[in-house]
């Protein structure tokens, strides 16, 4: 029994070897398989052309590391293509359509967690339906009508669009959020005279912070890789997004410019990986209540 | 007595007191105007609270659902409305032999893609469940293939698999497994698989993490108990963590598979549907018909195609929520 005091819910009884077949050495391979592609972007984003293409075969081949770190590629993205606009317009745009999904997702969530009328059922399901359509179900109408509204190739076509995909995840995540808050509190406002609204707006959001930031990171990380609407809706280099950027304007028929390729994957995760760093907390409740629902 | 009436009630009997009390907390409130009024309505608040939200879902996917069923019943291309051809569409892709690739691609994809991240999820969960120096960070840089835009990681896959510079192949080689190289997404048998592992790769964060969460709210004296009985580490997970999580495995299972029957981004980089359109999924079928050919009302029928099994799987969803919120 001598694994007893420190097992938990794990099962660490038995031999040290047994710890090291069953615990150490998976969990090892799992670190390193999950980031070995991370780390093969890094590698390949700093190592000069003529280490890059070398064949698989040739003795020379030191395909771990590079004894000659150069920036050349990162000066690229910058100098020849339009990345820094594609950084900025992702970062715009994600933001906003944050925005816009949590007011909305603020409000329906708290009609559907406390009131009672009409088609609330209804309504709560409805949207609950509406988390699960996926993009792919719905780009070529939708393309249509980005055209039609006048929307097409502005990042208001994706401003607007990415809301449907993050709202019912505010609301759902939100509802239950608010449904852990005790009526109690909005009862006491109420009986000192607030209105039903101020009690909502002063009372209960104010509580309601961890939820709203939890929903907030998720839903910029989510806008941030959004990849099928931007391809499809965007269609000038200066209104692209750093994913459709990367794919249309780093690669020419059938050459991949690897390094500037590698270079801007990593550039282009950063962002989202430092807000990701600073918030794991959130983000983690956010993915976890986004599935309990 | 509701808690919301009595609330009324002694708002109104509280007489003078209150009434001064009111008027020093929220001074406004007591000259309340008629919208005022009208918003302490739950009727009224709740449908203006929604409003919002059933505008811009209305807009951007109810709508666009009845366009794309109605564009899919019709000939329409780029530039041009077509006219309405009935089922021909429908027709014409179910004899489409690419179609029918895609179709069991996509199911075939589904499948073994949705097993494996459940299974190395669930390992992986089992893993950060135990006490362990470094677990915070571990478990932190554990989801990183779930955070990083996924465009952008799988052109890192896309150069692992390289035909000419693969780092895959030269390792193997180099550890004697491999003499030949392998053709990871050339080879038409291979390209399949080698899409499917880069979505575990992806997908299993999300499996472990959320897993995680459940086993973190399992008793672990019911553990201690089983072993003290003599359950092994096998049994103990058959017969106490498995049923204990299932119903977090049931929705978050359901939630994947819905991800990735509709998955487009991962076969759009790495292979494009090809070689020779064996790696098609629904979604990039219906990306190369509908807007690279421009044939809007095939493209969009075949989009649709997805929409029976999405169905089902969010009835499913649906009814296990509420058998589960019902018990």
């Amino acid at each position: 029994m001598a694994g007893r005091a420190g097992s938990g819910a794990g099962m660490v009884e038995g031999s040290r070897w047994h710890k090291w077949v069953f615990f150490h050495i998976p969990l090892t391979v799992f670190v390193v398989g999950t980031l070995f592609p991370f780390y093969w972007m890094a590698v390949t984003a700093f190592r000069p052309d003529g280490e890059l293409y070398r064949p698989w075969r040739a003795v020379n081949n030191t395909p771990f590391w590079t004894t000659q770190p150069t920036l050349e590629h990162a000066i690229y993205l910058f100098k020849q293509t339009m990345f820094a606009t594609w950084l900025w317009n992702t970062m715009f745009i994600a933001l906003l359509s944050t925005l816009i999904s949590l007011f909305c997702g603020l409000l329906a969530g708290y009609a559907l967690a406390r009131l009672r009328f009409p088609l609330a059922g209804g309504l709560g399901t409805s949207i609950f339906v509406t988390y699960l359509v996926p993009p792919t179900l719905l780009f070529i109408p939708l393309a249509n009508i980005i055209r039609d509204f006048r929307l097409g190739d502005t990042p208001w076509s994706l401003i607007l669009t990415y809301p449907t995909f993050l709202i019912p995840f505010c609301t759902w995540l939100l509802m239950g959020y608010f449904k852990t808050i005790p009526k109690e509190l909005e009862e006491c406002a109420r009986i000192d005279g607030a209105t039903r609204v101020r009690a909502m707006i002063q009372i209960i959001f104010p509580i309601a912070t961890p939820g709203i930031l939890s929903a907030g990171i998720f839903a910029f990380t989510l806008s941030w890789n959004e990849f099928i609407y931007a391809l499809v809706f965007l269609s000038s280099p200066q209104q692209k997004t750093v994913p459709v950027g990367v794919v249309s304007e780093l690669i020419r028929g059938d050459v991949f410019f690897w390094g500037p390729l590698m270079a801007g994957a990593l550039l282009g995760s950063i962002p989202v990986a430092l807000i990701y760093s600073f918030f794991v907390e959130h983000y983690v409740a956010g993915l976890t209540g986004a599935v309990k629902g | 007595m509701t808690p919301k009436s009595r609330s009324r009630v002694i708002a109104g009997g509280a007489g003078q007191a209150a009434e001064a009390a009111r008027l020093t907390a929220f001074p406004r409130e007591a000259t309340m105007g008629t919208v005022a009024r009208l918003l302490e309505d739950e009727r009224v608040l709740g449908s203006l609270l929604l409003l919002p939200t059933v505008v811009l879902l209305g807009l951007f996917i109810a709508y666009p659902f009845v366009k794309g069923v109605w564009l899919s019943l019709t000939s329409a291309t780029v530039g041009d409305h077509g006219q309405f051809v009935g089922l021909a569409n429908y027709v014409k892709i179910w004899n489409d032999s690419i179609f029918q690739r895609a179709a069991a691609n996509t199911f075939v994809y589904t499948g073994l893609a949705t097993i494996g991240k459940l299974a190395l999820g669930m390992w992986l969960a089992l893993l950060l469940n135990r006490h362990f120096r470094g677990k915070r960070l571990v478990r932190a840089s554990m989801l990183l293939p779930f955070i990083v835009p996924t465009v952008l990681s799988t052109f890192a896959w896309k150069w692992m698999f390289d035909p000419t510079f693969s780092v895959l192949n030269w390792s193997l080689y180099h550890l004697g497994f491999i003499q030949t190289r392998i053709g990871w997404l050339t080879d038409p048998t291979m390209a399949l698989g080698s899409v499917i592992l880069v979505n575990i790769w992806r997908g299993m964060p999300f499996y472990a993490i959320t897993l995680l969460a459940g086993l973190q709210t399992v008793n672990p004296e019911l553990h201690e108990a089983a072993a003290i009985d003599g359950a092994t580490g096998w049994q103990r997970f058959w017969r106490i963590t498995w049923p204990l999580l299932l119903p977090v495995t049931m929705v978050v299972t359901l939630f994947s598979v819905i991800q990735t029957f509709a998955d487009f981004q991962l076969v759009y980089v790495l292979t494009g549907g090809g070689p020779a359109n064996a790696t098609h999924l629904f979604a990039t079928y219906a990306y190369q018909i509908g807007i690279n050919t421009g044939l809007l009302g095939e493209g969009a029928a075949v989009s649709l195609a997805m929409f029976p099994m999405l169905f089902i799987i969010v009835v499913i969803q649906l009814w296990y929520i509420r058998r589960v919120e019902g018990a």
